[in-house]
Order: C-alpha cells, then sequence, then structure tokens
C-alpha cells in the first residue's frame, strides 16, 4: 500500500469512529451546557443504548429482518427508551442536587454511571452479547480505497441526525427554549420558560443520540458489552472539550478531529526517521488521553466554546 | 458572605458519643486490642480478608486528605497505588534493590506523579479535574500494560518479601500486622495534618477558594499538598501490597480500584477518619458475604452508593456536628 492508500484508509476510519464520537459528545454538551453538569453517565446510555437497541432487534427481527432497515427501526425505538431513561435520571438522581455542593454531585453522577454499568455486569454475567445483525458485506471500490455501504450508512445516519439536532435547537420553540436556559436559567424562567420541562427535553434528546450511537455500534461492529461506554464516554468527553464544551457544533468537530486524530495516530511512527516514536493501536488511548489533558491545560475553553466562570 | 467553617473535626460524629478523651481512649485501647488477636482467634481466611480491608484504610486515608480535606475529586487514585506497587516490583526484580531502599524511591515517584498530575491541572474547573485524573489513572495503567519492562499484561512476579531486623515477614499474620501499623500510623498521620496548618489551609480552600486566596493561601500550592501527600499514602500501600501478594499486574489498578477506593472514603462520611476505617471494611467484607450473589454485588454496591448521595450525603456514620 502507498502513503496515500494509507492516508485514505485512515481518513474513513477516522470519520467512522469520528461520527460515533461526536454523537455522544453531543448529549455532554447539551447537558453541559444548560445544567453545567457532567453527566458521567452520559457513556453508560450508549451502552444500555446498544443493549436497548439489540432487545428489540431480537423481538422484531422475525418480522422486518435484521438488515438495516430492523436495525434502524430498533434504533428509534432504542432512542425513545433510552430518551426516557435520562429524564427519569434526570429527575431521580440530578434534579435533588442541583444545588448541592459540586463533589456531591459529581459523586452522584459516578454513581449513576455505576448503577448502569453493574446493573448490565449483572444481567449479561459479563459477557460479549452478539447483537444478531445481518448488515451484509457489500460496498464500492475508489481505486485501492473500499467503502462498505455500511459505512456510509453509518455516517449519513449520524449526520442526519445531527443536522436535525442543529435545525431542532436553530429552529424550534424548544430550542430557542433551550438556548435561552443554557443562558440564564432564572431569567428564563421570568420570561415564562418552564425550566424543569426544558432540562427534561435536553437530557431526552442527549440520551437519544447517544442510544442511536450505541444501536449502531452495536449493528456494526456485532456485539455488546457492559463496559463499552467507559472508554466511549471518556472519549466523547474528551471530544467535547476539543470543540469547547457547551458548544453543539463543537462537540460535533470535537468528535471529528479526535475519530481523525486516533486514527491517523495509529498509523504514526517515526522510527524511520531515527525517532524512537510510535503509537500503534495499543497507545491510541494513552495518545487521545494525553491530547484531552493537554487542551484542558492548555486551552480549556476548546475550539469553540465561550470562556466561562466557575459556579460557586 | 460564606459561612465560618465549623471547626476542624476529623472525627465527625463520633464526637457526639464519645465526648471526652477518656472515653476516646478507651475505645481506640479497645479496637486495638481486638485487633491484635484478631489473626490468632480465627483461621486464614478472614486474616487475609482483614488484611485487605487494612490495605484500603491505607489508601483510603490517602484519598481520604485529596477528597475530604482538600475537596478535589480524584477518579484515577489507583494510578499512585500502581506508581508504588510497579516501582517496588521493578527495582527489587531488575535492580535488585532491597524492599526498604525500595520503598522511599517509590514513594518519590509518587510524589513525582502527583506534581505531574497537579501542577497543570489543578487550575482547572472541579468536574474537568475529575475526568483528567480518571484519564490520568487510564494512562497509568495502559502504560503499565503496553511497556516490556513492567511485564505487560501479565505484570511482575515472585517480588521478594521484606526482612525486618533479620526477621523474614513473610506469613499472612506478619503482613497483617504490617498492615495493621500502616493504618495506624495513617491515621495518625491524618488526624495530626488535619489539625495543622496546613489542614486548616485545606479545609478553606475547600469551603471557599476566593475567600482563602484572599486571606493569603496560596491555593495551588495547597491543593497540590494533598496530591503529593495522597499519593504517598497510595504509593507506600501499593509497596506493601506488591511485596505481600509477590505479584503485580496491571488489572489490579483499574477504574473499579479507584472507584472502590473512592467508595470506602464516601460510604462513611468524607473527611472523617473513623468514617474511612468503617468504610474499608463494608467494601470489602460486604462482597465476601455477598459472594453467592456473584457480579450482582456491585450493582447492589452501586445502588447503595447512590442511596447514600441521595438521602446521607455526608455518610452513614452520623454527623453530629456537621451541617446541612
Amino acid at each position: 500500500m502507498t502513503v496515500f492508500d494509507i492516508f485514505t484508509n485512515q481518513l474513513l476510519n477516522g470519520i467512522v469512529l469520528g461520527s460515533f464520537y461526536a454523537l455522544v459528545a453531543l448529549g455532554y454538551t447539551m447537558v453541559f451546557g444548560v445544567v453545567k453538569l457532567l453527566n458521567f453517565a452520559h457513556g453508560e446510555l450508549y451502552m444500555v443504548g446498544g443493549f436497548a437497541g439489540f432487545l428489540v432487534l431480537s423481538f422484531l427481527s422475525p418480522f422486518i429482518g435484521a438488515g438495516w432497515f430492523g436495525v434502524a427501526i430498533s434504533m428509534v425505538l432504542a432512542m425513545i427508551a433510552v430518551g426516557f431513561l435520562g429524564v427519569v435520571i434526570e429527575r431521580v438522581a440530578y434534579a435533588p442536587m442541583l444545588s448541592a455542593p459540586r463533589l456531591s454531585i459529581l459523586i452522584t453522577a459516578l454513581a449513576v454511571s455505576l448503577v448502569l454499568q453493574n446493573g448490565m455486569l449483572a444481567l449479561t454475567k459479563g459477557q460479549y452479547v452478539p447483537f444478531g445483525s445481518a448488515l451484509g458485506f457489500g460496498g464500492i471500490n475508489l481505486g485501492k480505497l473500499f467503502i462498505s455501504y455500511n459505512q456510509m450508512i453509518l455516517v449519513g445516519v449520524a449526520a442526519l441526525l445531527m443536522l436535525s439536532l442543529e435545525m431542532f435547537v436553530s429552529r424550534t420553540q424548544y430550542g430557542r427554549a433551550m438556548r435561552a436556559v443554557a443562558v440564564d436559567k432564572d431569567m428564563s424562567r421570568l420570561m415564562g420558560i418552564n425550566v424543569n420541562a426544558i432540562i427534561a427535553v435536553t437530557f431526552f434528546v442527549g440520551s437519544a443520540l447517544a442510544a442511536a450511537a450505541g444501536t449502531m455500534a452495536g449493528a456494526f461492529y456485532g456485539s455488546l458489552w457492559y463496559f463499552m461506554g467507559f472508554l466511549i464516554g471518556l472519549k466523547a468527553f474528551t471530544a467535547a472539550v476539543i470543540g469547547g464544551i457547551g458548544s453543539i457544533p463543537g462537540a460535533m468537530l470535537g468528535g471529528l478531529i479526535l475519530g481523525l486524530l486516533e486514527s491517523f495516530a495509529t498509523q504514526l511512527d517515526l522510527r524511520g526517521m531515527g525517532i524512537p516514536f510510535k503509537v500503534g493501536s495499543e497507545w491510541k488511548d494513552v495518545f487521545s488521553f494525553s491530547v484531552l489533558i493537554l487542551i484542558l491545560v492548555l486551552k480549556p475553553t476548546g475550539l469553540l466554546g465561550k470562556p466561562e466562570q466557575e459556579r460557586m | 458572605m460564606a459561612q465560618l467553617p465549623e471547626r476542624p473535626s476529623s472525627w465527625g460524629g463520633l464526637s457526639a458519643i464519645l465526648d471526652t478523651r477518656a472515653k476516646q481512649a478507651t475505645v481506640i485501647c479497645v479496637l486495638l486490642l481486638v485487633m491484635a488477636v484478631v489473626p490468632f482467634v480465627t483461621n486464614d481466611y478472614i486474616t487475609v480478608i482483614v488484611t485487605h480491608a487494612l490495605l484500603y484504610v491505607v489508601l483510603a486515608l490517602g484519598l481520604n486528605i485529596v477528597v475530604g480535606y482538600a475537596g478535589l475529586l480524584d477518579l484515577g487514585f489507583a494510578a499512585f497505588f500502581a506508581v508504588g506497587a510497579y516501582t517496588v516490583g521493578i527495582t527489587t526484580q531488575y535492580f535488585g534493590l532491597n524492599f526498604w531502599l525500595a520503598l522511599p524511591l517509590a514513594v518519590f515517584f509518587a510524589s513525582i506523579a502527583g506534581v505531574i498530575i497537579g501542577t497543570p491541572t489543578l487550575r482547572l474547573r472541579s468536574d474537568y479535574l475529575a475526568i483528567v485524573t480518571l484519564g490520568f489513572g487510564e494512562i497509568v495503567r495502559l502504560t503499565a500494560r503496553n511497556l516490556r519492562e513492567t511485564g505487560g499484561a501479565s505484570g511482575i512476579r515472585g517480588i521478594e518479601s521484606p526482612w525486618i531486623f533479620g526477621y523474614h515477614v513473610q506469613s499472612n499474620i506478619d503482613f497483617y500486622f504490617v498492615f495493621l501499623i500502616l493504618a495506624i500510623i495513617g491515621v495518625i498521620v491524618s488526624v495530626r495534618l488535619a489539625n495543622s496548618r496546613l489542614g486548616r489551609a485545606w479545609l478553606y480552600v475547600r469551603h471557599d477558594e476566593d475567600a482563602a486566596e484572599a486571606m493569603g493561601i496560596d491555593r495551588v500550592k495547597v491543593k497540590l499538598a494533598a496530591y503529593v501527600v495522597g499519593a504517598i499514602y497510595g504509593a507506600i500501600g501499593g509497596a506493601f501490597f506488591a511485596a505481600n501478594l509477590g505479584a503485580i499486574s496491571p488489572e489490579s489498578f483499574s477504574f473499579r480500584q479507584s472507584v472502590e477506593i473512592l467508595m470506602v472514603v464516601i460510604l462513611g462520611g468524607i473527611g472523617k477518619i473513623p468514617g474511612v476505617i468503617l468504610g474499608a471494611f463494608i467494601v470489602i467484607l460486604t462482597p465476601e458475604l455477598l459472594r453467592e450473589v456473584g457480579d450482582l454485588r456491585y450493582f447492589i454496591f452501586a445502588i447503595g452508593l447512590l442511596l447514600i448521595m441521595l438521602f446521607r450525603p455526608s455518610g452513614i456514620w452520623p454527623a453530629a456536628r456537621g451541617k446541612k
């Protein structure tokens, strides 16, 4: 393979990976924008979304098949279910804590994430669960680059979801209210906005997007695991920070950048130039976390974020 | 205006029941006496488990300084534990160092790790700090797994246990007493620190960072001190852990470990030393009692943690002087 082939291949991989990161990062950034809470449990909602999609698919596949159509239906139902789960989590665990000290609410969020993770551990006995989708292996060749239909559909669906989110936030009444609450909660309340309802909508939409990513990941990679939300939660948070937490276009951009960075990093090998430096796949997570730490230290507002004062 | 924080009371709710020094001393003596005879009146299994709980007392006391005293959420505390264990493992195995020479090295490297993670990140918002420590913990674990020097995924085996004045510390009972002594020293140091100038500075920074800074407290320096002291506790725990088991692997230092140590600190009541001790025994003994339920025990734990945060944010131990 020539350098160009490797480049286009990793570009494709990076875009696919970046779509997952972006979808999950959106939930982080929306929740953070509206309630200033770092929702540690968000990665777990991705995991639960994957399992919810699996459950729906195993019930419905005799009727609608396990191809992309079946997966799409499962995805939509999983999005609705996990969206409501997100709202319940907000009502039960976060709402009573919003005025508590920061430390307490962070630990509560961590506890929610552990409940979801270990609940699934108990249900699945820690085993990998095959997703059961049958997606086919077709695709098109562009020179030496093979793009599978699955990759195309996946990126297309992710782009569609993000586009609809952007329309929702910028064009609808709810979206406008959401942006108002993000700027000033008390003032929004005075303006007649039902702040609690808007917070619920935010959690619903953010969780639903994570569930969409979870279902697609399950269908695309073929299996599910109770711990799969941990790593992507951390990565998506990194993506949200790269783009500037609180900024919706930032989360999309950050997801894409992180996906590309990771894909190219695995090919990074400077040993040919006499520098003993190679990232490789076993170091790619270390690489991403280092990027996270570097960005937080050098530019904590990210690429598109606004400077912000810590709440006291 | 911020309220004046209550006087530093590391003993928390205990002070309500044990109001005099004499009563406190009696209880402590009885507890110590019980702890001293445990390995002789019970079996090996219980001795090993209680030893494990004592290790967690040491680790959680360290994390308690970071989370409880200084109010910084650290989700990667296992990293310091790992640094201590791996320093001992590598230096005794590959460089033939004596355990007692490796121990100060472990402390030294853990302090450096504390400074490395602390210096650039302590200016961050508290939730960013939490996630950075999480990332840092993962970096340390993955590094240990990927490097040849740390033995990769299988880790390091055959670590010598230490000698004390010609006596070879190797049986379960020996290590029981080693950890008991470490836990006692850890408690004493924690209590002394809480009542020191530094301890009061932590209290102020935790309650109101800006007011503390206005009073001339260098908040970055004070937070960094908390990190380094916590890291030293972690490293000492890790060093003796490596010597006790004789084998270490990256999976002993995963995110789950960090969470378990954090749970110890939160269960008993953040910042309170009797709470930490109680928490360590709950976190270590409950899974043993719940062995039949298998994987469900972590779930039960997580639910417990959530309920505590929602209904008893200051811990199981009733806080007499604590304010809501």
